[in-house]
Formats: structure tokens, C-alpha cells, sequence
């Protein structure tokens, strides 16, 4: 009985410290700048609603939000189509180089390129994708295509023959049994790399940091820094921001927990 | 004419098969391949990023050995991996311990140590920022921190956490930690839940102590994962960046300079690409070496 009290109050101890942040966090959030600097009691005696108000059309966030939500909705879709196709291939066609091909990929996961975006940098200037969209989207595909490629194929591999043979006696064509039996087939995969493709675009900076300049394509974690250097003691509003940022990814995250385990023990196996 | 038809077939199948790669083979060549051949490249050069490029050899990689700052920043990345592997990963396991049993609320904890991973670099710069502010207002400490030491009686330890040169490197070293902790503890609890029980039990039966499960079942069954936990954490802590962007001010920069802020700094604010280029493949060259010999041991600890 003793010893299993220690173990909660440590594991507990633990999850307090976890939380507390976020949840001084969210205090803040909710405080004016006149209150923020000297009351500290748990909730604060006057409650301001406005800095959510105040942040989402005046810090720009609205625009930041959505642009959130456009990179990472296109770059997850983008990501699961090309890397499930390349995967398919990889795992039911024949085709020449098939496995030089492949271990390039594989190979690409087992090399940290750190500095990389130096490189990186000069050629989207080159190409004048810098400021735009579809340069921060295409460089974003690709930072997520090796593992996706390794994970689907994975999954590829297992599905049974007789599975593809039937349907190509139907007169299935390849993109049919591609898109009709193999994506439902992998659609556990599918899941793990949706959300472990979300939470990494959602929260990436040093690429948003390189080649977005432009207020008006910045995505949230972008925006959130612009902001804290332009309005440094603006706490309560500032809270208001990080608030919006977390809450979303917290929230797919809860609702994902289980596929989230399965997918690092699976990834664990990968590596 | 026949064998003719069959070979053009078979062309044309493979082709076929071919465009289903081609889209990732294609922005994998763009985006990956070729700044990995133009890194070491213009590593090569004296660039200013426009401009004439002049080719100087490997007078860059020459300078970098003398540069102080550089090396001091992989010290400063290498302390802060440090703490990870020790103080972060002893946590991590620690908590797995206690979870892989049948006790109440497991799921609640499993559920929040995950949370700080799943949070961006950025917010959790800017919340611990906030939380650590050294500032006062009206005989008030504004940071939390200062805030609960000052009225829970210690005001002694009432200090300048990110800025003081001597603290600022550790209290980002517990700060990354903190966040990093439950990319462990999941992956060990997955690991520790795959030790069959019957070899819980046999260690019972012979009357082995818990310490001595512990060290003659549990670790050498775990050298695997663990040493998996440690790659991951020696990959991912030293490159170690955002977190320090936005926690520390533009004054403390030497004293918390790790190699992607040098590689940042040599690019943006000196506008010294190649220089920036041979940093990057330095740095790379060091990891890879790292996550190999890591690699290695994971192949013997697996066939011991």
C-alpha cells in the first residue's frame, strides 16, 4: 500500500508538471496587462475575454490559423498519395532500379541532414519559390516521404495475392487495385501517418522561417515569433496565441492517443 | 513479330509501373538529393548568397577548425544531449517502470507525459519564457518561478535563470527535457510490455530480489529499446534550435549557441553561404558518425 502511494505521488508529481505550464498558459490568456504582472492566484479575479478577440484580428492570427491549416491539410493529402503510389509500386510492380530506388529512400531516413536548408534556401530562390505556397508545401512533402514510403510499404507487403489477382481477373487496372484494395488494405498506416504528418507540419518553423517572409503566408508557429518580437510585453494576448496554437494539435492528439502509441512502437521497429 | 509485340509490352508495362514512383522519386531528387550535393559544393566556395561564387578550396573547413565559437556550440548542443540522456531518459524509464503494472489511473498519466512532445518548440519556448521571466513589477516577481520562490521561502534562489551565462545553458537543458521526456517513456513502456511475464515469475520463484530482476531480466531484455531511446535522443537534442530562438535574448548568444543557430547566423547574418555550407557538413558528418557506432552497438546488444 506504502510503496504504491510513493508510486503515485511520483507519477503524479510528473503529470502536475506536465500540465501546470499549459495550464498557466491558459490563465494568462484570460488576464488584462494591467492584471498579468501581479495577480497570481490560481484563477484570476477578473477574467478578460478580449485578448482571444484581440489576437486573432489584430496579431493576425486568423490569417496565420488558416494558413496553418492549409499546409498541413495539403501536405498530409500530398504525402499519403505520392508515398502510398511510390509504395505501391515499390511493393507489387516490377519496374528497373526498383531496389536502388528504395534503399535511397531507406537510406534518406538513416542520414540527418542537418543544414540542409542552406542548400535548400538557394535552390527555392532559384526557382522563385521562395514566398510562395507551393514551395513551402513541396519542401515539406518530401521531409515526410521517406518514413511514409518505408511504413506503407510495410503494410503493401502483407496484403495477400489472391487479393490483387482476383481483382486484376475483374479487369481491375493497377491505380484500381492501388486505390480500391491496397489504401483500405493500409488504412491503419494511413492513420499513423496522418497524425504523426499533421503534428510535425503543424509545429515545423525553420523552413516556414527560410522561406516565408511574407505576414500573409506565415503559418502559426511563424506568426507567434513575429508577434512576441513586435509586441514583447503583450503577454496576455501573446498567451491568447500560444493558446490557439496548442489547442488544436492537443486536441488531434487526444483523439488519436492509441494510433500515436502504435505508430512509435511500429516506427521503433522501422529503425 | 510476335516476340516484337511481347518485348514492347513488357516496355511498356515497366514504364507504366515506373510513373507510379515518379512523383516521389522526383521531389525526392529536388529536395533532397540535389542540396545534399549543393552543400558539399558550395562548402567549397566563398558565396555571399549573390554574387560572383569563388572557389577557395577547403580554406572554409580550414577556418571552422579554428573557430571557437563553432566548437564551443557543439559543446553547449553535446551538455544539453547530456542531460537528456541522463537526467530525461532516467525519468522516462523510471516512469515506464512504474506503468508497465496493473495500477489505477494508467491511462491518465500515459495520456499526459505525451502532451509536452506532442507541443510545438515554439509554444514551449514561450510558455517556460514566460514562466521564467526575471523581471519585477511593483515589488512582485512577474515570472512564476521567481514568483513561487520568493513566496514559498526561498528567496535566495530567486535568479535570472535565462540570463545569468552560468544557468541559462541548463535551465534550457531541463526545459528541452521536459518536453522531450515522453517520446521515451512511451517507446520504453511499449518495449517493457513486451517482457513476457513468466520471466517476472521464475525470477520470483528463484527468490530473486526486485533490484536483481531488475538488472538480470529487465535491462539486458530492454538493451535494445534503450539503446533505440538513445539514438533518438542523441539525433534529436543535438539539433536543438527553436527552443533556443525563443527562450533566450539575442545577448546570451555565445553562451547558448548550439550548430544550427551557428549555421543560421553564418547564413542570414553574414550572409556567408559556403561558410555556412561546410558548418552543415560538419555537423552532419559528426551525427552520422554518432547514430552509426550508436547502430553498431544496438546489432551486438541484440545478438549477445
Amino acid at each position: 500500500m506504502a510503496k504504491s502511494t510513493f508510486t503515485h505521488l511520483f507519477l503524479m508529481t510528473v503529470a502536475v508538471s506536465c500540465l501546470f505550464p499549459l495550464f498557466w498558459m491558459v490563465r494568462c490568456a484570460f488576464m488584462t496587462n494591467e492584471t498579468v504582472f501581479v495577480d497570481k492566484a490560481i484563477i484570476p479575479h477578473h477574467l478578460n475575454f478580449g485578448n482571444f478577440a484581440i489576437a486573432w484580428t489584430k496579431g493576425n492570427f486568423a490569417v496565420f490559423f488558416l494558413n496553418s491549416v492549409i499546409y498541413t491539410v495539403s501536405v498530409v493529402m500530398g504525402i499519403v498519395l505520392i508515398s502510398s503510389l511510390a509504395a505501391f509500386a515499390f511493393s507489387r510492380l516490377r519496374f528497373p532500379g526498383k531496389n536502388i530506388l528504395f534503399y535511397m529512400f531507406v537510406a534518406a531516413m538513416m542520414i540527418p541532414l542537418p543544414g540542409s536548408f542552406v542548400a535548400l534556401f538557394v535552390l527555392m530562390s532559384k526557382l522563385h519559390l521562395v514566398n510562395t505556397r507551393f514551395g513551402y508545401i513541396l519542401c515539406m512533402i518530401n521531409v515526410g516521404l521517406s518514413m511514409s514510403i518505408l511504413l506503407f510499404k510495410t503494410f503493401f507487403d502483407k496484403m495477400p495475392n489472391e487479393l490483387e489477382d482476383a481483382a486484376r481477373i475483374d479487369g481491375c487496372s493497377k491505380i484500381g487495385i492501388w486505390w480500391n484494395m491496397a489504401m483500405p488494405f493500409a488504412r491503419p498506416a494511413i492513420a499513423v501517418i496522418v497524425i504523426f504528418n499533421s503534428l510535425n507540419v503543424w509545429n515545423e518553423y525553420i523552413l516556414a522561417t527560410l522561406l516565408l517572409g511574407d505576414t500573409k503566408l506565415m503559418p502559426l508557429q511563424r506568426g507567434l515569433v513575429v508577434f512576441q518580437g513586435a509586441n514583447s510585453t503583450d503577454y496576455p494576448v501573446l498567451m491568447a496565441g500560444l493558446t490557439m496554437a496548442a489547442i488544436p494539435i492537443i486536441m488531434v492528439y487526444l483523439f488519436m492517443q492509441k494510433h500515436i502509441v502504435k505508430g512509435l512502437s511500429s516506427g521503433e521497429m522501422v529503425g | 513479330m510476335n516476340q516484337k509485340a511481347k518485348i514492347t509490352a513488357i516496355v511498356k508495362d515497366n514504364l507504366q509501373n515506373f510513373l507510379f514512383v515518379l512523383p516521389a522519386v522526383s521531389i525526392f531528387c529536388i529536395f533532397y538529393i540535389y542540396p545534399f550535393y549543393k552543400m558539399i559544393n558550395l562548402s567549397f566556395y566563398d558565396w555571399r548568397g549573390i554574387g560572383p561564387m569563388h572557389f577557395i578550396g577547403i580554406s572554409n573547413y580550414k577556418e571552422l577548425m579554428g573557430d571557437n565559437l563553432w566548437w564551443d556550440s557543439i559543446g553547449h548542443a553535446g551538455y544539453i544531449t547530456l542531460i537528456a540522456l541522463t537526467f530525461q531518459n532516467a525519468l522516462a524509464f523510471a516512469l515506464a517502470w512504474a506503468c508497465d503494472r496493473e495500477i489505477r489511473m494508467k491511462r491518465f498519466y500515459r495520456m499526459v507525459f505525451f502532451i509536452p512532445p506532442v507541443l510545438s518548440e515554439v509554444v514551449v519556448g514561450l510558455i517556460w519564457n514566460w514562466i521564467l521571466n526575471p523581471e519585477m513589477q511593483n515589488g512582485q516577481h512577474i515570472g512564476l518561478l521567481n514568483h513561487l520562490l520568493y513566496n514559498s521561502g526561498f528567496p535566495q534562489l530567486v535568479h535570472d535563470w535565462l540570463g545569468d551565462p552560468k544557468t541559462a545553458l541548463t535551465t534550457i537543458a531541463i526545459v528541452n527535457s521536459w518536453k522531450g521526456f515522453g517520446w521515451g517513456f512511451i517507446i520504453l513502456l511499449a518495449g517493457l510490455q513486451t517482457i513476457d511475464r513468466q520471466l517476472y515469475e521464475a525470477a520470483k520463484i528463484d527468490g530473486a530480489s526486485a533490484w536483481k530482476t531488475f538488472t538480470n531480466v529487465t535491462i539486458p531484455m530492454m538493451l535494445p529499446v534503450i539503446l533505440v531511446v538513445v539514438i533518438l535522443t542523441i539525433l534529436g537534442c543535438m539539433q536543438v534550435f527553436v527552443l533556443i530562438l525563443t527562450m533566450v535574448n539575442e545577448g546570451l548568444v555565445n553562451h547558448t549557441d548550439v550548430p544550427v543557430t551557428r549555421i543560421f547566423s553564418a547564413m542570414q547574418n553574414t550572409n556567408r553561404f559556403g561558410y555556412a555550407c561546410a558548418e552543415a557538413v560538419i555537423f552532419g558528418t559528426i551525427l552520422v558518425c554518432v547514430s552509426f557506432i550508436t547502430k553498431r552497438l544496438t546489432d551486438k546488444a541484440k545478438q549477445a
